[in-house]
């Protein structure tokens, strides 16, 4: 029962990492932009999302619809302002790029909001929970778990069969010939991260409501996002979905065995996938 | 040539890469429903005229017009938008995509400006007319294909742009004889729709029967035009290799 417990705790866990994921195989699977600055963006916006509640006394999911155009607009303005000056076959330059945007993100967050911890109040949400066979299950983590699906399942749909999708992914295989094409590769980068961005909105809120987060949280996010594309297979949508509950099942199994050895659990897990399938759990080459 | 009214003129081109000047003053016109074949050695700038043409190198705006208005150095995916489209060099497909999805891109793309004109002549159905292994292939993925096959979506993704000009880049490269024969044998029929096209070639013969007119280069320059069939070899080999080409 333990074991099990542990199981269905790790998958809704995973539910979370697949939300953070989901920006992350846009921008690294698909188009294969580095961005550094992912996690800090989030805990960006989820800081923004605290304040403005507390400031404007709105509900969590209210926060939601607020903070998805915010983030579009800062991921249209990241990729227009810094990653479009810097892409063109080479990863290095947006790494650089975003690395340096990651460590001024952190530092303005700790200016505006000093180090403290925070999170989203969610009026009873965060502990309500419903009993299921004997196993309690939280109703914010299924919650949590019912979004990602949700967004991957339209993420995925709208990148196999959405005009939006295929120019996409015609710009991102060889963008000149996608120019020739009639694909304006800028703008459908400028929209995609965007939508990355505008998804890191959401998780930001489930985030803050059962968590706290702090401005020099980003990077540890980052590593989950990374974590889940790679095992899952780059530029599978449903892949890194799947990665992201592997590395949830695996923290959690380590949490049960030793407090200590969750997390090591998830990284190890990730280089076992590594080595064993470096191409990834569902990705489409070989 | 100079009954009609040049759908392309390009007047003193001068473009390159970087510090390299790769062309020196081209003038060029190709008429609606022309084809028009440049030859030249290696290195003697036809690729570079194309991509100049297309918008893939910087270019002063007069010294390309399309259809009279001044298009140089205008954004590449715009070209489509105008009516011109592109085989590039390499054929360039989306690997990963399926032949379907790589037509879908250039017809989703293609859309506004087909609706515009009035005819929409090109659809995923007269291509497969056109080349009926598309149709068997469809739902393959672009890598899994043969050369002369990949080649065929090239054109055929070229094609849904709903092209008023065609630009062809050494279409012939690296496939069998056969299959180059199938491909040209299509051109004709390409051509009959009433676009334009010029046809990049390395094969001076093939280029001199499938064409209306010719153009020679030689170091970014033209130094040779005129009617396909009335070009004799002599001169073309002037032009091809230079006057001096005989000096040891």
């Amino acid at each position: 029962m333990q074991w099990l417990d542990a199981l269905i705790q790790g998958i809704l866990l995973g539910g979370m990492y697949a939300q953070y994921a989901l920006g992350m195989t846009l921008m690294f699977g698909v188009m294969r932009i580095v961005n550094i600055a992912h996690g800090d963006l989030m805990i960006l916006l989820a800081l923004v999302g605290i304040s403005g509640s507390a400031m404007f006394g709105v509900g969590p999911f209210l926060v939601i619809v607020l903070l998805i155009p915010i983030g579009a607009l800062l991921g249209w303005a990241l990729q227009k302002g810094i990653l479009n000056r810097v892409i063109g076959g080479d990863e290095l330059p947006s790494l650089i790029a975003t690395f340096g945007l990651s460590v001024a993100l952190q530092n303005l967050m700790q200016q505006i909001w000093s180090a403290d911890s925070r999170s989203l109040p969610g009026g009873g949400l965060e502990s309500a929970s419903v009993n299921v066979a004997g196993v309690y299950i939280g109703v914010l983590p299924l919650l949590v778990l019912a979004t990602a699906v949700g967004l991957t399942g339209g993420l995925d749909a709208m990148l196999r069969f959405s005009p939006f999708g295929r120019a996409l992914r015609a710009a991102s295989v060889d963008s000149e010939a996608a120019a020739i094409t009639g694909v304006n590769p800028r703008a459908v980068y400028a929209t995609a991260t965007a939508a990355a961005v505008a998804i890191l909105g959401i998780a930001a809120v489930f985030q803050s409501l059962r968590a706290t987060v702090s401005p020099a949280d980003g990077p540890a996010q980052l590593i989950y996002a990374f974590e889940a594309v790679i095992i899952g297979g780059m530029g599978s949508v449903w892949g890194s979905f799947l990665g992201a509950i592997v590395l949830g099942i695996a923290q959690a199994i380590g949490f049960r065995a030793d407090p200590g050895w969750g997390i090591l659990m998830g990284h190890l897990v990730f280089l076992l996938v590594l080595a064993g399938r470096p191409q990834g759990l569902m990705s489409r080459n070989r | 040539m100079s009954e009609a009214v040049p759908i392309l003129s390009t007047h003193g081109l001068v473009a390159g890469y970087g510090d390299f000047q790769a062309l020196f003053g081209v003038d060029f016109e190709i008429a609606p429903g022309e084809i028009v074949a440049l030859i030249g050695a290696n290195g003697a700038g036809k690729s570079t005229f194309l991509r100049a043409i297309m918008g893939l190198l910087p270019s002063r705006r007069d010294m390309i017009r399309f259809d009279g208005a001044p298009i140089g150095g205008a954004p590449t995916h715009s070209m489509v938008g105008r009516g011109i489209t592109m085989v590039p060099e390499g054929r360039r497909l989306f690997t990963g995509m399926t032949v379907e999805d790589n037509l879908r891109v250039a017809m989703d793309c293609a859309r506004s400006s087909a609706r515009r004109s009035e005819s929409a002549p090109w659809t995923i159905e007269r291509l497969h007319e056109l080349f009926p292994i598309l149709a068997d292939k469809r739902g393959t993925p672009v890598e899994r294909l043969s050369g002369g096959q990949q080649q065929m979506v090239a054109i055929a993704r070229a094609l849904l742009g709903q092209p008023r000009l065609l630009l062809c880049d050494e279409l012939s490269l690296g496939l069998a004889p056969a299959v180059i024969r199938d491909i040209y044998r299509s051109l004709p029929l390409i051509s009959a729709t009433g676009t334009a096209m010029i046809l990049v070639e390395q094969d001076v013969g093939l280029a001199k029967t499938t064409s209306h007119r010719l153009y020679c280069m030689l170091e970014g320059r033209m130094t040779l035009t005129g009617r396909s069939e009335n070009l004799d070899q002599a001169a073309i080999t002037d032009a091809y290799f230079g006057s001096h080409h005989a000096v040891a």
